[in-house]
């Protein structure tokens, strides 16, 4: 109706559920890459090594480090809406769905470091 | 806003889905609702300009609008709250058919209402005795919070599932139908557990909880669906309820 007409969405949890749903989409993009990464193994090992080394390039560091963001942001996202839905209500999800968005950069954080 | 303005620029929606946004040059007043505003544009500018209302104190939940992009209640709305980057836009409700102007169609809202089973089922005539209910029981304090719902639509035009999913029953009419379930003179808890668990019922919620952020009344309705989702799934391992 007008450039205004989404500012409803800009709040805290609206946000959380959009970085969840994108970081599920992200996820189910990777998961089939990974297995099929598995199953280069099967073929032998000099296979699985050549794509490993693959793995040392920078662009695929910085990927795996934004992969692991979603896994933990996904994985924290979905443990706070299972409370939210099937245990007693609890105040304060703004402030859960930050600390999730929070812990899930620091790991990333910490698991590039550790690559670098 | 500027204080020192005599008057502010205005832009309200008029015509019907396929209309625009009309600007308006209005006269500045210090605790100006924006319900205020609309009402100097009808009665000195335009008198076709369209719109609803009937309380004026925030009880009857009449006068919701899209105001800046966000759904509220324009009778407490202050235009100092909402004039932001001095833009004031007015527009009908999000979700529901316009009638025209500033007055949406509020059919399909109270149609899901209905759906959801949110009449009140009875278990005594009017010739027994009234029933003591104790106020402080877990139950009742769910009702008597969910009850405060004044269906001014503010909720359902917030929700983005109502808008991806039309089937969707919205936060009103199931936070209805919470209340229902938790009042012990009510009957009709079985087939309203049945009609809110079905297609388009508490399952298809996001709980994205814009309807809690911009509820009026300052009420929970994601509370109130998290409690149908709970119920539901306890009814469908018990077998009272199928998929």
């Amino acid at each position: 109706m007008s450039s205004t007409s989404h500012a409803y969405r800009r709040n805290t949890l609206w946000n959380a559920a959009l970085v969840h749903r994108l970081s599920g989409i992200g996820l189910a993009i990777f998961l089939p890459i990974h297995f099929l990464a598995l199953g280069l193994a099967l073929s032998g090992a000099a296979k699985l090594e050549g794509f490993l080394r693959l793995t040392q390039m920078p662009v695929v560091t910085a990927a795996e480090t934004i992969l692991i963001f979603l896994l933990v942001v996904h994985f924290l996202g979905g443990l706070r809406l299972l409370a939210l839905e099937n245990g007693p209500w609890f105040s304060g999800q703004r402030r859960v769905a930050l600390v999730a968005i929070g812990v899930a950069a620091v790991v990333a954080l910490i698991f590039l470091v550790r690559l670098l | 806003m500027d204080e020192s303005h005599s008057s502010i620029d205005v832009s309200i929606w008029r015509g019907d889905a396929n209309g625009g946004f009309q600007s308006y040059r209005v006269p500045s007043r210090s605790d100006q609702t924006v319900l205020d505003v609309v009402t100097w544009v009808q009665r000195n500018v335009d008198p076709t300009l369209s719109y609803r209302f009937a309380c004026r104190v925030g009880m009857c939940g009449s006068c919701a609008m899209t105001v800046n992009g966000r759904p509220r209640w324009t009778c407490r709305t202050h235009v100092k709250s909402v004039f932001q980057e001095s833009k004031l836009e007015i527009a009908p409700l999000s979700n529901m058919p316009v009638i025209k102007d500033l007055a949406s169609d509020m059919r399909v809202f109270f149609e899901k209402w209905t759906r959801a089973r949110g009449s009140f089922a009875p278990n005594r005539s009017r010739t027994k005795a009234v029933e003591e209910i104790r106020p402080d029981t877990p139950a009742r304090r769910f009702a008597d919070e969910a009850i405060e719902c004044i269906n001014c639509g503010v909720c359902y035009a917030a929700c983005d599932t109502v808008r991806w999913n039309e089937d969707y029953l919205g936060p009103a009419a199931l936070n209805r139908a919470w209340a229902l379930m938790n009042d012990v003179r009510d009957t009709a808890g079985r087939e309203r557990l049945e009609a809110v668990s079905a297609k388009g019922g508490c399952h298809s919620c996001h709980s994205h909880q814009s309807c809690q952020a911009h509820c009026p009344q300052t009420l929970n309705p994601t509370r109130s669906i998290a409690g149908l989702k709970g119920l539901s799934l306890q009814a469908y391992l018990r077998g009272e309820i199928k998929p």
